[in-house]
């Protein structure tokens, strides 16, 4: 065996990041029927603005932004964001209002694989908005000892 | 000073002639241009950078006093800071009536021991790393400029000779990947050139602030041998090394690599 | 300011539209993560974030384990009237934290 091919074998024993049970597309679908019921969820209206190729899953900048006038009459209340392979599938939920002015969120994520996430927005009078993204995580080549 | 001003000069022609040798191109990379634009924007960022936290403790230790002289740095350094600027730049240096180089986690200890009469505090502690990653900061956007002492250069000597030396059980030498095959995959992730511009560094798969002692003793484990232990001479040969091989890179502490 | 640095205009025009972010050192400790004895290290999360604007709410979000250690959190909020805006986040192990800062509103 040469050199990188040994190499190329061990960079690929990496750290499995979560060890126990994962989300599942049918899990994160289960959480996500817990938050919209019965409601049809429409594509659209929703940006998901992630990297789609991330350097290391430990911290994933994300942001949603939902178009809405965010007036009293006509806004987002809530924007939910869900993932398939994690260990559980929330990821956050976020209430809004008028107050906001505009419906974008934005913080870091864990992900623990590459996977599919999604964020769906709730609108003042009950529709349910989404957008999806497939994000490709890489792991570290190297490791640290355990610590 | 007569010294200093030899070094001065020394350093000037140094980095002059290594601009003609480029041809006034430099070539290196900082592992911030290997970076996407979220992780760039994220260092780039004063409140999206999670080693500001960091910085902002530091600011905090730096005006606390601590030890039995119950002194804090500000009652010698002055409350900005600033009397820092520059101070990052050019350690591993040989600290005042010591005959061996400290690098800068080393000198703030040697402070504290030697004025604040307190303890020294413990390699990667949230003090230790917040001290050096605020001293740090105030150097931000200036060029390494490591000191022209010649007692250094045995010290530096050891370390390009530790950076080239193969070992571990993969028999692999730091050159053999930040040399000799920087910029190629290894897995999915480009190898670094492996410069110090920016520690201590927040680095996403510590998801803390860290040390470039704590990098080098990361690699060290990447390929399969064992660590030297914290205190051992030998990363501080190391670091002289690789900061004199980063000469006039800008430095960006607190860094964000992933 | 122990551990939190807020970013936001330090003053406004009635009306407008300004973005807030906030960092805070915190480990977000997944509950997921084997220590080095084997053993699961504890959940330890900041589960929730609430903003309030003189003393009104004006956003708040659920925090799970899938949120990145030194939580980053940034919205938006319309500048109503001169006054304080309170961040607050609270967690596992009665983690309880809160900054104000002042904004003013011509």
């Amino acid at each position: 065996m040469d050199r990188r091919r040994f190499l190329a074998g061990t960079a690929t024993i990496v750290v499995l990041p979560f060890a126990s049970a994962r989300a599942t597309p049918g899990s994160m679908a289960a959480a996500i029927s817990q938050v919209v019921g019965d409601a049809a969820v429409r594509r659209g209206r929703v940006t998901l603005d992630v990297p789609p190729l991330v350097e290391n899953g430990n911290t994933v900048p994300l942001v949603v932004s939902v178009e809405s006038p965010m007036t009293a009459v006509d806004h987002v209340k809530a924007i939910h964001v869900f993932n398939e392979k994690n260990p559980q599938p929330n990821i956050f939920s976020a209430r809004l209002g008028p107050r906001n002015g505009r419906a974008v969120v934005g913080t870091r994520i864990k992900l623990g694989d590459s996977q599919t996430i999604m964020a769906i927005a709730e609108t003042s009078s009950g529709e349910f908005w989404s957008a999806s993204a497939d994000v490709i995580v890489t792991l570290a080549a190297c490791l640290e000892e355990a610590s | 000073m007569m010294r200093l001003r030899i070094g001065l000069c020394l350093a000037s022609v140094f980095v002059a002639s290594l601009a003609l040798a480029q041809g006034g191109i430099d070539k290196r990379r900082s592992g911030y241009q290997d970076m996407g634009p979220s992780l760039q924007k994220m260092q780039d960022d004063g409140t999206a950078n999670p080693g500001m936290l960091f910085v902002q403790l530091g600011a905090q230790a730096w005006a606390t006093p601590a030890g039995a002289a119950n002194k804090a740095c500000v009652d010698c350094h002055g409350a900005s800071g600033a009397t820092m600027k520059g101070v990052a730049l050019r350690y591993p240096a040989i600290p005042e009536g010591a005959d061996t180089p400290a690098d800068l986690e080393a000198r703030i200890n040697l402070c504290r021991t030697a004025n604040q009469k307190a303890a020294p505090l413990p390699p990667e502690s949230r003090e230790l790393l917040s001290l050096s990653a605020y001293v740090a900061h105030q150097s931000r956007g200036q060029p390494i400029a490591p000191p022209d002492d010649p007692r250094l250069a045995p010290f530096r000597e050891r370390g390009a000779a530790l950076w080239a030396a193969r070992q571990g059980q993969l028999n692999l030498s730091c050159a053999a990947c930040h040399d000799d095959n920087a910029g190629k995959k290894l897995a999915g992730v480009t190898i670094p050139e492996a410069h110090p511009t920016g520690y201590p560094v927040y680095r996403l798969e510590w998801q803390t602030l860290g040390s470039l002692k704590r990098r080098l003793r990361n690699c060290l484990v990447g390929i399969r041998a064992e660590s030297y232990a914290y205190d051992s001479p030998e990363y501080v040969m190391l670091e002289l090394f690789l900061m004199e091989r980063a000469r006039g890179m800008a430095f960006e502490a607190p860094a964000v690599r992933p | 300011m122990a551990n939190v640095l807020i970013n936001a205009p330090k003053t406004a025009r009635r009306g407008e539209i300004i973005e807030i972010k906030a960092l805070i050192l915190h480990p977000m400790e997944t509950g997921f993560r084997p220590g080095t004895n084997g053993s699961i290290i504890a959940r330890n999360i900041i589960e929730r974030f609430t903003a309030t604007w003189n003393g009104d709410e004006i956003f708040r979000i659920d925090l799970s384990p899938a949120i990145a250690a030194n939580p980053f959190v940034s919205f938006f909020a319309v500048a109503t009237d001169s006054g304080t805006v309170s961040l607050r986040w609270s967690g596992d192990e009665g983690f309880q934290v809160e900054e104000s800062i002042a904004i003013t509103v011509e």
